[in-house]
This record gives C-alpha cells, sequence and structure tokens, in this order.
C-alpha cells in the first residue's frame, strides 16, 4: 500500500518505507528531498525564502530554507535515521516572470537554491542531484523504496532524479 | 497598531478592503464592457485571507495550468498586483477581443501575449483606481509580465512576496458573467512591508 503525502508551502514532512511525498506546482520555492539509505526515511521541505535572519517575521522555521532542513533533519534522526546514510536532491527555484519591479524576488529563485545547498553542505550532507532554476514550475514526488525523484513540468516533460 | 500581516485583521478592515474590491471590480466591469462592446455584469466579489499550505489549490488544482498576470504597484504605495485566471477564462476573453469563436483553441503567440497583457492593465487600473479614490493616493501599476504554468508555482510567486511579514495571502475572488459565459479568476493584492500601514491608514483603518 502506497502512502503518498502533500507537502504544502512553508511545511516539511518526514515518511517511512513505503510511504511517497510530493509537492505539487514548485515554483520559485525549493524542494529538499532527503532520503535515509539503509532505513528508507525519507523527508520533503518546501521552503519558501533562503534566511531567515534576514526576516522579521520568522516564526514559522518551515519557512525558510536555513532553518527547515535542519529542523527535517533533527526530525528523520530521531525517526531512526542515521546522518552518515543521508543524501539529498533539490528541485525549484524558477523564474516565473520575466520581469518584476521587485528586484528581491527577481532572484528569489536561485537565492532559495544557493541557501539550501549552503544549509546541506552545513550538514555535510551529500547533494546528489539538483534539478533547479529555469522558468517554469515542477512538481515533485519522492519515493522512499529507492529515493528516486520524479520530476513532472508542463512544456518540459518528465524525468526522474 | 499595525502589523504586516493580513491574519490580524479585523472584521471592520476586512469590511473597507471588501468596498475596495466591489469599486474595483465595478470599474473592471465597466472597463471590460468598453473593450469588448458588451454588456458585463459582475457578482460581488469575496475577499479571502488564506494560509500558505492552501494556496496551490485556489483556482483547483495545483498543478492545472493558469494565466498569471504580475504588475508592480508605483506612488504613494509600494507593492505588486497580480491576477490569475484559469484557461476557460483567459480563452474567453482573448476570444471576445480578438472578435474569434469564443471555442477556438488558444495559442498563446505574441499577439494572444499582449493582450493578456492589456487585460492585466485594464483590469489592475480599475482596482488601484478604486483604491486610490479611498485612499486619496496616487498610486499606478507598472509595465505587466505573465507566467503561463502551473497553478501552485504561479501562485506561489505573491506568496513569497508576502512572507517576509506574514503566513497568509490576501485576495479577491472575481466573477464577470457576460450572458451564460463566467469569468472567474483572482486578485493578489501585495503590499511591500512599509507600505501596509500606509494603506491601511489611508484607509482610514490603520
Amino acid at each position: 500500500m502506497d502512502e503518498v503525502v502533500k507537502v504544502g508551502m512553508a511545511d516539511w514532512k518526514i515518511t517511512t518505507h513505503p510511504g511517497t511525498l510530493m509537492t505539487l506546482g514548485l515554483g520559485s520555492c525549493v524542494g529538499i528531498c532527503i532520503y535515509e539509505t539503509k532505513k528508507k526515511i525519507i523527508g520533503m521541505a518546501h521552503v519558501m525564502l533562503p534566511d531567515s535572519l534576514a526576516v522579521r517575521s520568522n516564526s514559522n522555521r518551515a519557512k525558510f530554507a536555513d532553518t527547515a532542513i535542519p529542523d527535517m533533519v533533527d526530525a528523520m534522526v530521531l525517526a531512526g535515521a542515521e546522518r552518515k546514510n543521508l543524501t539529498a536532491k533539490i528541485a525549484g527555484g524558477a523564474q516565473m516572470f520575466a520581469y518584476t519591479s521587485n528586484s528581491d524576488i527577481m532572484r528569489v529563485g536561485a537565492r532559495n537554491a544557493d541557501a539550501s545547498r549552503d544549509t546541506l553542505r552545513t550538514l555535510r550532507i551529500a547533494l546528489i542531484a539538483d534539478d533547479t532554476g529555469g522558468t517554469y514550475g515542477r512538481t515533485i514526488e519522492f519515493e522512499s523504496t529507492n529515493g528516486a525523484l520524479m520530476i513532472k513540468t508542463i512544456g518540459h516533460g518528465v524525468h526522474y532524479l | 497598531m499595525s502589523t504586516a500581516g493580513f491574519e490580524t485583521l479585523s472584521s471592520f478592515q476586512m469590511d473597507v478592503l471588501k468596498e475596495v474590491g466591489n469599486i474595483g471590480a465595478g470599474n473592471a466591469a465597466t472597463a471590460l464592457a468598453k473593450m469588448l462592446n458588451k454588456k458585463i455584469d459582475m457578482k460581488v466579489p469575496k475577499i479571502m485571507v488564506m494560509q500558505f499550505s492552501e494556496v496551490g489549490e485556489l483556482l483547483g488544482e495545483a498543478e492545472e495550468m493558469v494565466v498569471g498576470i504580475l504588475l508592480g504597484v508605483q506612488g504613494d504605495m509600494h507593492g505588486s498586483i497580480m491576477f490569475v485566471l484559469d484557461m476557460d477564462a483567459t480563452k474567453l476573453m482573448v476570444n471576445m477581443m480578438f472578435v474569434k469563436p469564443l471555442d477556438t483553441a488558444l495559442e498563446f503567440d505574441d499577439m494572444t501575449r499582449s493582450a493578456i497583457q492589456e487585460l492585466g492593465n485594464i483590469l489592475a487600473g480599475s482596482y488601484l483606481s478604486a483604491l486610490s479614490t479611498l485612499t486619496n493616493m496616487n498610486i499606478m501599476p507598472d509595465v505587466p509580465s505573465l507566467a503561463i504554468d502551473m497553478a501552485g508555482a504561479v501562485m506561489s510567486v505573491p506568496a513569497i512576496m508576502q512572507a517576509k511579514a506574514s503566513d497568509t495571502v490576501l485576495y479577491i475572488e472575481n466573477e464577470f458573467i457576460d450572458g451564460k459565459n463566467k469569468i472567474l479568476g483572482d486578485l493578489f493584492l501585495i503590499p511591500d512591508e512599509d507600505s501596509y500601514a500606509v494603506m491601511m491608514k489611508a484607509l482610514g483603518v490603520g
């Protein structure tokens, strides 16, 4: 029985085998998917902004790359994951609009992806696949069976990382 | 006292924003009627505050293709305004603009894209002039930008803009009617962090 759990904006979830985690329609947000290779525990975070320290309203830690990822990793460890067995894949971080007068929002996708990579590096988790950037949305589905990440788009096909 | 989070709005503040929505939708119906040379009716728009986690599913499924038109707001307040139209509404409007049979399939060529941008100009102008009238502020939209993609991905943009200040977005659900054809669209109002207080104060509810 495959259980599919949806992860909304500014949220993260973890699950065990045979569960699947998914996020529908990632835009400039980034989906960070972490896999425990031995125990098949998976986690997916859906972050909106890179840096909690740059923002006044930062009580929702799941909103930011620098706080959501460590919180999720802690929860995975608590569920039995071993840190040395963790690998990561990230997707999203697109620029949905070609132009906006709000320069902050123009590069937010790229900054979210950078912050996610930096946070994973700090946590010493190997980033083994990266499908970020572009100008299109992505739906992602992360399987606990083998850690495969399916990426679906409109007009840019379906592929696996 | 004023924070930039829509979750703290009082029912009185909501009523005032609703009035902005009403007048804006009225202006928009008039402008659309003029442009299309048709009688366009409207329903009273609904104003909503929604948590980020639910945003993707606003117009239906998060993976469904929608059209987003984003415009910056300049003048006495700063921020952005975004319209989201589903494919049925977009097809209907574009075909009406080009005086084509209403079921003609949409092709997103340059002509169609500029027609949609023009639609964005008209709708944004309608709502901003309502806001301008009620606040006595000088507010203008700048150049519209388009995104045609998954609903969740398009709507993540206003959510991210709002995310620095709050965990919610404010939007106005519109319904315009041409005979038996319904045109559904959502309008996101996204004042910059500092402009939120300016706007509420100018509306007399800050």
